[in-house]
């Protein structure tokens, strides 16, 4: 029997870092750049994390309090991702570099860097512990409501996640009504669609993109955050975030760049990834197969808005191409 | 009215030299930033640093074949995306076609390996893998091509429906049932395996991918379809009307495109390793995108830029081995020169003045 009540939450749990990672992207790409960097930086964000709660863990020594635990790998997260944002916006945005080239160089240099410091962070600070695992951290990120217990199957289904879970589907929710219903979300969609339409109305494209970006990048980072601290219980493996940072890029085009619409297709999405474990009958060969059901689904979506052709389903019209203002 | 510091302007062509000197000095100063990075974390003197990577890439005869054998390797990937490129069709897909090639070179040689001879095997794998290559890269080249599909995303999903294929044939084929990998492909009887020239396991490849290089500069520089790609790569627009059929050129690039990913397949798994894996393209797909435009998409220039890159590869895997570090701390340090090369470009296609300079002028 198919048991929905342990798969949802555990497809809840999947969601959530290609929920934030995809709401930063639609923002970032609202903006006319398709920040392929995403993946290094979710993983910049992770690490982030886990060396700002390593560093606490370590100070502390024992005595940990829950306000500090959460703001010190909250804050390291925060400052890699917005960092490599500012640096993805530095290159492609003042310097006009070419936005794939420059995101395939911050995935190499993200991942390598996560990879890097989850590996050697021990051996770097001199701290006299076998593994990193941070669960005094991470059990601070995995509290959750009091009553989810208690209330039984809603509680499970409902109330079981930590607070950054939360987070990401008020962060998405509040991306949607920014880009839909401001002025400053209008302002934004038109740097994306028409720069030079933008530039010429006094928008300045400069500010709004690397705003986007950064912010962008920031919530990013927050999903590799949730899935050191909370999905992983504090224990860094190297290369264990694999390619959700990719899976959120394909969510934002099976989205058609609506963060409000991705919080249920994220899940869509968690799902089909565990989809394997639950189906009894499948064997091991089969199993590879049905992981490769987020990718197709979202190669479907995109063919059929390109052919459907309606405008409001489109990327953003300027997506992938940097902006001078004397090239026109 | 605010007036800004700086103006700047798009350059006419700088001199050759000029630009090259620019990027010579961005590499120097990469380089400069990553001996403190690695002082930083090693507590070693730089020099010796270099050294130690001088001495991972180029150290002994058996390195310089496995160097030379990985740059063919990421050449031949860079060449494959290039005409694409030229054409401003973002094949970031590179990394998926590879694995097709592979893939269905590991078919020939498992289904066919004992019932046909290698003179009839060998054809039939090369026809195989540059077809399934191809038909990897051809299916977003027709959606472009007919509905405008985004090709970026949808190169770059088809890469993971092609991990995941692999993934899928690995376990249908695993030896021994249950180890989750192929092993050694007809480990006793060659069959299907690419010979060795000279004794040199790798100088088939290498061989092939040098010949491959001159190919390609001629065909993007001197032959008519070449010209199409450069045409339709500047402007759509200008390329109908002036009679190219448009939706033909795209299709039929990247139909080459993706062959040519299919070819460094077949050289991966017929020629060096005999196995595959969902690892077996190992990232090239995507280091051949920063190859190919750090050379602006010319083939000789890539000898260089693939150079720089499987330099930089083999040389802190050694460090990282050296030193205890994690492997990673390559992917670090080519990272930080791909900045600065990136950024470099900007300095190379614009000039920047102060503004107090160009007011004078007006008057």
């Amino acid at each position: 029997m198919f048991d929905l009540l342990t798969f949802i939450p555990r497809a809840v749990m999947q969601s959530i870092p290609l929920l934030f990672g995809s709401t930063g992207e639609t923002l970032t790409e609202k903006s006319g750049n398709l920040n392929l960097g995403i993946p290094g930086i979710m993983y910049v964000g992770g690490i982030g994390g886990v060396i700002g709660a390593f560093l606490y863990e370590q100070s502390a020594a024992g005595q940990m309090h829950a306000l500090p635990a959460i703001l010190f790998p909250m804050l390291g997260c925060l400052l890699g991702s917005a960092l490599m944002g500012l640096l993805y916006c530095f290159l492609t945005v003042t310097l006009r570099a070419n936005q794939n080239v420059t995101g395939l160089a911050m995935t190499t240099f993200g991942v390598g860097f996560g990879n890097f410091f989850g590996g050697s962070l021990i051996k770097l600070t001199g701290a006299d512990v076998p593994s990193i695992s941070l669960t005094a951290t991470s059990s601070f990120f995995r509290t959750t409501l009091p009553f989810a217990k208690t209330t039984g199957a809603i509680g499970q289904l409902f109330f079981s996640y930590g607070f950054l879970a939360y987070l990401a589907i008020a962060l998405a929710l509040l991306a949607s009504y920014v880009l839909g219903h401001t002025r400053v979300g209008l302002h934004l969609r038109a740097v994306g669609e028409n720069p030079a339409t933008a530039d010429a109305a006094g928008i300045s494209i400069a500010k709004y993109k690397y705003a986007a970006t950064v912010i962008g990048s920031m919530i990013a980072g927050l999903g590799g955050l949730y899935y050191v601290m909370d999905y992983a219980n504090g224990v860094w493996s190297n290369n264990g975030f694999g390619d959700r940072g990719w899976l959120a890029i394909a969510l934002v085009i099976f989205t058609i760049w609506r963060p409000n619409v991705g919080i249920l297709s994220s899940i869509l999405f968690g799902g089909l990834y565990i989809l394997y474990l639950f189906l009894p009958s499948a064997n091991l060969a089969m199993k590879e197969l049905y992981k490769m059901l987020p990718y197709v689904v979202t190669i479907i979506v995109l063919v059929m808005t390109s052919m459907r052709n309606k405008r409001e389903d489109q990327p953003p019209e300027s997506l992938g191409l940097s902006y001078f203002r004397e090239e026109r | 009215m605010k007036q800004k510091l700086f103006h700047l302007s798009k350059r006419k062509e700088l001199p050759w030299y000029a630009a090259w000197a620019i990027r010579g000095v961005a590499i120097l100063l990469a380089l400069v930033v990553c001996g403190v990075v690695t002082t930083a974390m090693t507590g070693e003197d730089p020099i010796a640093i270099y050294k130690t990577m001088w001495a991972g890439a180029f150290g002994t005869s058996r390195r310089i074949w496995n160097t030379l054998q990985y740059l063919a390797l990421l050449l031949c990937v860079s060449l494959a995306v290039t005409p694409a490129f030229r054409m401003k069709f973002w094949n970031v897909g590179g990394e998926g076609q590879v694995l097709m090639g592979g893939l269905a070179t590991a078919a020939c040689m498992i289904l066919l390996g004992d019932k046909l001879p290698n003179w009839l095997l060998i054809p039939i794998m090369i026809v195989s893998a540059l077809l399934a290559g191809a038909i990897w890269g051809g299916i977003p080249a027709f959606f472009k091509a007919k509905w405008n599909t985004n090709e970026t995303l949808f190169t770059l999903m088809m890469n993971y429906v092609a991990t995941q294929l692999v993934a899928y044939y690995v376990i249908v084929w695993e030896v021994p049932k249950g180890s989750g990998k192929i092993g050694i492909i007809n480990q006793n009887s060659h069959a299907g395996w690419l010979p060795t020239i000279a004794g040199q396991k790798y100088l088939l490849t290498i061989l092939v991918v040098a010949i491959l290089t001159g190919l390609l500069y001629i065909y993007l520089n001197w032959s008519k379809q070449g010209y199409e790609i450069s045409v339709v790569g500047e402007s759509v627009r200008t390329a109908r009307y002036v009679g190219i059929k448009v939706d033909r050129v795209i299709i039929r690039t990247m139909l080459l495109s993706g062959a040519l990913c299919g070819l460094a397949g077949l050289l991966l798994v017929g020629g060096s390793d005999h196995t595959i894996t969902v690892n077996t393209a190992g990232g090239r797909g995507f280091t051949a995108v920063m190859v190919s435009w750090m050379a602006k998409f010319n083939p000789i220039g890539m000898i260089f830029t693939s150079l720089l890159l499987v330099f930089l590869g083999r040389g802190s895997s050694e460090i990282s081995s050296k030193f205890q570090l994690n492997d990673s701390f390559g992917d670090i340090l080519t990272g930080i020169i791909l900045f600065f090369i990136i950024g470099c470009e900007f300095f190379i296609s614009y000039k920047i003045s102060l503004h107090r300079a160009s007011r004078k002028e007006d008057k």
